[in-house]
């Protein structure tokens, strides 16, 4: 089971958690403009690199509030987490 | 010490309280313990603890526990067993024993009370650390305690500290991510064989450690060789660990060795008064203390030979080896009743492969060992390759075999898998571990391959030329031992497996005699029998009285969200699909909300309370999965909107009457309240009092009925519930259940999410383009409806089926395939599924929704659906089948 460090309450386990896939994708100014391909990489497309991911999660049995983490695809490690519309740490080494 | 009576297969012996029952046995002159699963061979003992293959026992007594290895049982008066052969059976009995969990923080966790083990906690509680111990064995000491050698009382002291927890018959069963473990304590089966109910027999510790440490020792490993697999062929460890211990049924022992590890043994044979009559080396030279002290004792040492087969006497107990060079020619048979192996040391590598850490091969050592000193975890003693100082081995697993030979060499003694079956493997083709094991079974058994893996790996790297690492990576799986799902389910059975929710009404209910429906964690009543009717008799009848008279039903269950903020009406066009923010207050209005894929996620209705103040409802299922999904986008996409979530679920409760009769009940029950349809229309909100609570009335309704939903605070949902029923007493006020909620609604083609749709259907596919705003400049998943995908023929669409028989009920879930032929020869497609039926009271006849590929230009076209046996046919109708003009929901 994952520890997760959510920002505002501490480390805490995964099964307190939702997981809310790639971070830092933000809803489309005006999706109608947009074609289908550029919408459905909105929708469909998610970044699965190997290693290490900034993702959402949200403490939803806990402060029930989204935020970002760096984690580390391969070996589940967890990276700095932070509040949204906060500045992205760099990604961990 | 004191003696402890026993039973084995239904004979009585007497052992040493404490000993293992394999020790007892052994000490009784039981040698030949079972015979094999799958060929039926003679087996005896063969290990020391959890790695024993061979000799499982099921026990009778005390709570009763099936395939356990008798190595890992401590003998306790008046305990049964039987010899299990390869098969366990459960106790039919509930197990009444008493089971708990424990959850810890802890900033170091040492698995393993050896001399590596007790020094890493010796280090960190200097620290000031917390730390705790766990072993699975009765006491500390490791192999020390096996070797009977003194483990220094400086070192056990630190057990006694006050920030050291010593935690003995603790087997860590997983590791998992961010040091996360799991493991089970044995707490009462060694005290007698009785089942305690006063404390827990097994408690499973979780456990979250900064730093783990594994010092989890090492298993000795066998030898493959031609009938490998006798009684009296032991591991030469556990074989030397019996004896010392007067466990002694052997005369002449032969030790087969790779490592300097065999000559140890040998020696504490000879010490115990075994004539060791041979020590087989199949290195051609060794050196160390040990092999010095076999010179010294007298005893013969044959280098450069190893086993190549065995005989056995009457009894199926080994009576002779025959030994060989590695190339398998013979040079002399040598008696011996017992044959001690020393294979080498296998380290304990489980819990760190559970955590993803590949072993690596030291061909020095011949063992696969984990070193790793991370800020999480780090590795002590074997399972760190500290073998000590005289532990020289040759990378050797057995000598070359005939096809006959190969056909009885075990590698696997459980599976009953051979060099033979390896063979086949390796001639098919396979080449990785993954294979090699799929295809034989070995490692798959009980023991999990905790004796056979490094072997396999051996062998197939030996077949190939190359080292056992090349070949793959050993993999193992929690738990590390068989446990009972009791321990895993700790307190939580029967009623408090999963929290149950009931509605402040649902004594009532339960009086009424109504079975339940399980709804997520709700108990909802599912219909209310009369007398002794059948739910078919009750929910037509309680159909009828909606359609005819009133019902009520409690529909308290309904996900609430209390919505507050200058903001709620734009973030509401954003959410569902049609519009809000136009809303009057005082009015409720339905609405469906969409993943960004454009597909329905929950519906329902949300009342505008005040002007900035509003309450969403959702599906009885949906509940917390809504709240989340608006705080995700009033957090992470709209911050700007001023919008605050609740969830009041709980502390609303709602009592909804329903049917034509229902507005005269209702000014029965708000005498003050203008129930006139021109005072109070539908969708309308009003406030009055009911039978003296507050209530907020609603005129909404789920069935096409007029209908009125009282909310009043929750802890007077059943006073109000009782009202209802003495005030409509003599206007057939009727109860009724979710099934018939279910018929009612579906009579009018209502749909409800997670029956009609399973998240591939958009609102248009469900034929309530309607609720789609045209106006909207944008909200969630309008733009995923003008996809491709979403717009193109053949989509799943929602309509009506009336089967040609009326009496018959098409079960949910069935596929329709086109028109009504039914000797279209095979295949043929399937065109959509069932998603809802039932027989309808107001139709005289059963009816059916479905999803039906282009349902909607298919209205009057005919199905068919191919049943076990035969053909049933109908026709794709409309969706609605009740009052499709509305015309009864204003009474």
């Amino acid at each position: 089971m994952l520890h997760i460090p959510c920002p505002y309450c501490g480390p805490r386990d995964e099964t307190e958690f939702h997981y809310g896939a790639e971070a830092h994708i933000a809803y489309p100014e005006n999706p109608q403009s947009l074609d289908d391909a550029q919408w459905a990489k909105f929708v469909f497309i998610k970044a699965n690199p190997k290693g290490w991911l900034a993702e959402r999660w949200v403490h939803s049995a806990g402060c029930r509030r989204w935020f970002n983490v760096w984690r580390n695809t391969i070996t589940h490690e967890f990276g700095p987490s932070y509040k949204p519309f906060t500045q992205q740490p760099k990604s961990p080494v | 010490m004191s003696n402890a009576n026993f039973t084995f297969d239904g004979k009585k012996y007497t052992g040493v309280s404490g000993e293992s029952l394999a020790s007892a046995l052994l000490r009784n002159g039981v040698v030949h313990f079972t015979n094999s699963s799958y060929k039926d061979r003679p087996r005896g003992l063969m290990g020391l603890w959890v790695e024993e293959p061979n000799a499982l026992v099921n026990i009778d007594s005390g709570p009763g526990e099936p395939m356990k290895a008798s190595t890992t049982i401590e003998l306790v008066d008046g305990l049964v067993v039987r010899s299990s052969q390869g098969v366990g059976d459960l106790p039919d009995t509930r197990d009444n024993s008493r089971y708990d969990k424990v959850n810890r923080h802890v900033d170091v966790l040492v698995v393993g009370a050896g001399t590596a083990g007790l020094t890493a906690a010796k280090k960190f509680a200097a620290l000031g650390k917390d730390v705790i111990v766990m072993d699975d064995q009765p006491g500390p000491g490791g192999h020390a305690r096996h070797l009977g050698t003194e483990i220094s009382a400086e070192l056990l002291a630190v057990l006694d500290l006050a920030n050291v927890t010593y935690l003995p018959r603790t087997t860590v069963q997983g590791l998992y991510d961010q040091g996360y473990l799991v493991a089970t304590e044995r707490r009462t089966d060694h005290l007698d064989a009785k089942v305690h109910t006063e404390v827990s027999r097994i408690r499973t510790w979780h456990i979250r450690a900064d730093h783990t440490v594994l010092a989890t020792g090492a298993f000795q490993r066998h030898l493959v060789f031609a009938n490998n697999d006798r009684p009296g062929i032991m591991l030469s460890h556990s074989a030397a660990t019996y004896v010392t211990r007067g466990a002694n049924p052997f005369k002449t022992a032969v030790v087969v060795t790779i490592d300097n590890q065999g000559y140890r043994d040998a020696l504490r044979l000879h010490e115990a008064g075994v004539t060791v009559a041979a020590v087989i080396d199949i290195r051609d030279a060794a050196s160390g203390p040990a092999i010095a002290a076999v010179n010294s004792a007298g005893i013969r040492v044959i280098t450069g030979k190893t086993a190549l087969d065995s005989a056995a006497s009457d009894s199926g107990q080994v009576c002779c080896l025959t030994i060989a060079k590695a190339d398998g020619t013979q040079s002399e048979t040598i008696d011996a009743d017992l044959v001690a192996i020393s294979g080498g040391w296998t380290p304990i590598v489980h819990l760190a492969t559970f955590i993803g850490i590949k072993p690596t091969w030291d061909p020095a050592l011949a063992a696969f060992v984990v070193k790793r000193d991370d800020k999480l975890t780090s590795t002590a003693g074997m399972l760190a390759g500290d073998f000590g100082d005289d532990n020289e081995a040759a990378v050797f697993f057995g000598p070359q075999l005939t096809t006959e030979q190969a056909e009885v060499a075990f590698v696997d003694y459980q599976r009953d898998a051979t060099v033979r079956d390896f063979n086949r493997a390796i001639g098919a083709g396979m080449r990785s571990i993954e294979h090699v094991k799929r295809y034989t079974s070995i490692g798959t058994a009980h023991d999990q391959g905790k004796t056979s893996g490094t072997t396999t790996m051996g062998l197939i790297g030996q077949a190939l030329g190359k080292a056992p690492d090349e070949i793959g990576s050993l993999t193992f799986r929690p738990p590390y031992i068989s446990i009972p799902f009791a321990a895993l389910a700790g307190r939580d059975r029967g009623l408090l497996s999963d929290p149950i929710r009931t509605t402040p009404i649902h004594a009532w209910h339960e009086k009424a005699g109504a079975p339940m429906e399980d709804v997520g964690q709700w108990k909802r009543p599912w219909f209310f029998p009369k007398n002794s009717e059948n739910m078919h008799a009750a929910v037509l009848r309680e159909c009828a009285a909606v359609r005819e008279d009133v019902g009520v039903m409690d529909a308290s269950t309904l996900g609430k969200i209390d919505l507050q903020g200058k903001d709620v009406g734009e973030f509401l066009d954003l959410i569902y699909t049609n519009m809000f923010s136009t809303l009057k207050v005082g009015m409720s209005r339905y609405g469906l909300m969409c993943g960004v894929d454009g597909m329905v996620f929950d519906d329902g209705v949300t009342t505008r309370i005040s002007e900035n103040h509003w309450l969403m409802t959702t599906t009885t299922g949906g509940a917390a999965k809504v709240l989340d999904w608006l705080e995700e986008w009033l957090q992470t996409e709209w911050t700007d909107l001023e919008v605050f979530c609740t969830s009041v679920t709980e502390q609303i409760s709602t009592v909804a009457i329903v049917g034509p009769k229902s507005r005269e009940l209702m000014s029965r029950l708000a005498p003050d309240l203008d129930v006139s349809n021109e005072a109070f229309a539908f969708m309308e909100n009003k406030y009055a009092d009911v039978a003296g609570v507050p209530a907020r009335i609603a005129r909404i309704s789920f069935s096409g009925e007029l209908a009125y939903e009282i909310n009043v605070p929750g802890s007077f949902g059943l006073h109000i519930w009782e009202k209802v029923m003495s005030q409509g007493a003599d206007l057939n006020i009727t109860p009724y259940g979710t099934e018939s909620m279910h018929v009612l609604r579906a009579e009018k083609g209502f749909v409800i999410v997670g029956q009609e749709t399973d998240g591939t259907q958009t609102p248009q596919d469900l034929d309530m383009d309607w609720i789609v705003s045209k106006k909207k400049e944008d909200f969630i998943g309008k733009r995923s409806f003008a996809r491709v995908d979403t717009s193109r023929e053949g989509r799943h669409q929602l309509v009506g089926i009336l089967p040609d028989d009326g009496s018959f009920v098409i079960p949910e879930g069935a596929y329709l395939v086109a028109g009504s032929d039914e000797k279209t020869p095979p295949p043929v497609a399937h065109i959509g599924y069932v998603t809802s039926s039932y027989a309808s009271a107001a139709l005289g006849r059963s009816f059916a929704l479905a999803l039906v590929a282009n349902g909607l230009a298919r209205k009057g076209e005919k199905i068919a659906v191919p049943m076990a046996g035969r053909v049933v046919t109908g026709i794709i109708t409309d969706s609605v089948f009740v009052d499709k003009e509305n015309a009864r929901r204003d009474g």
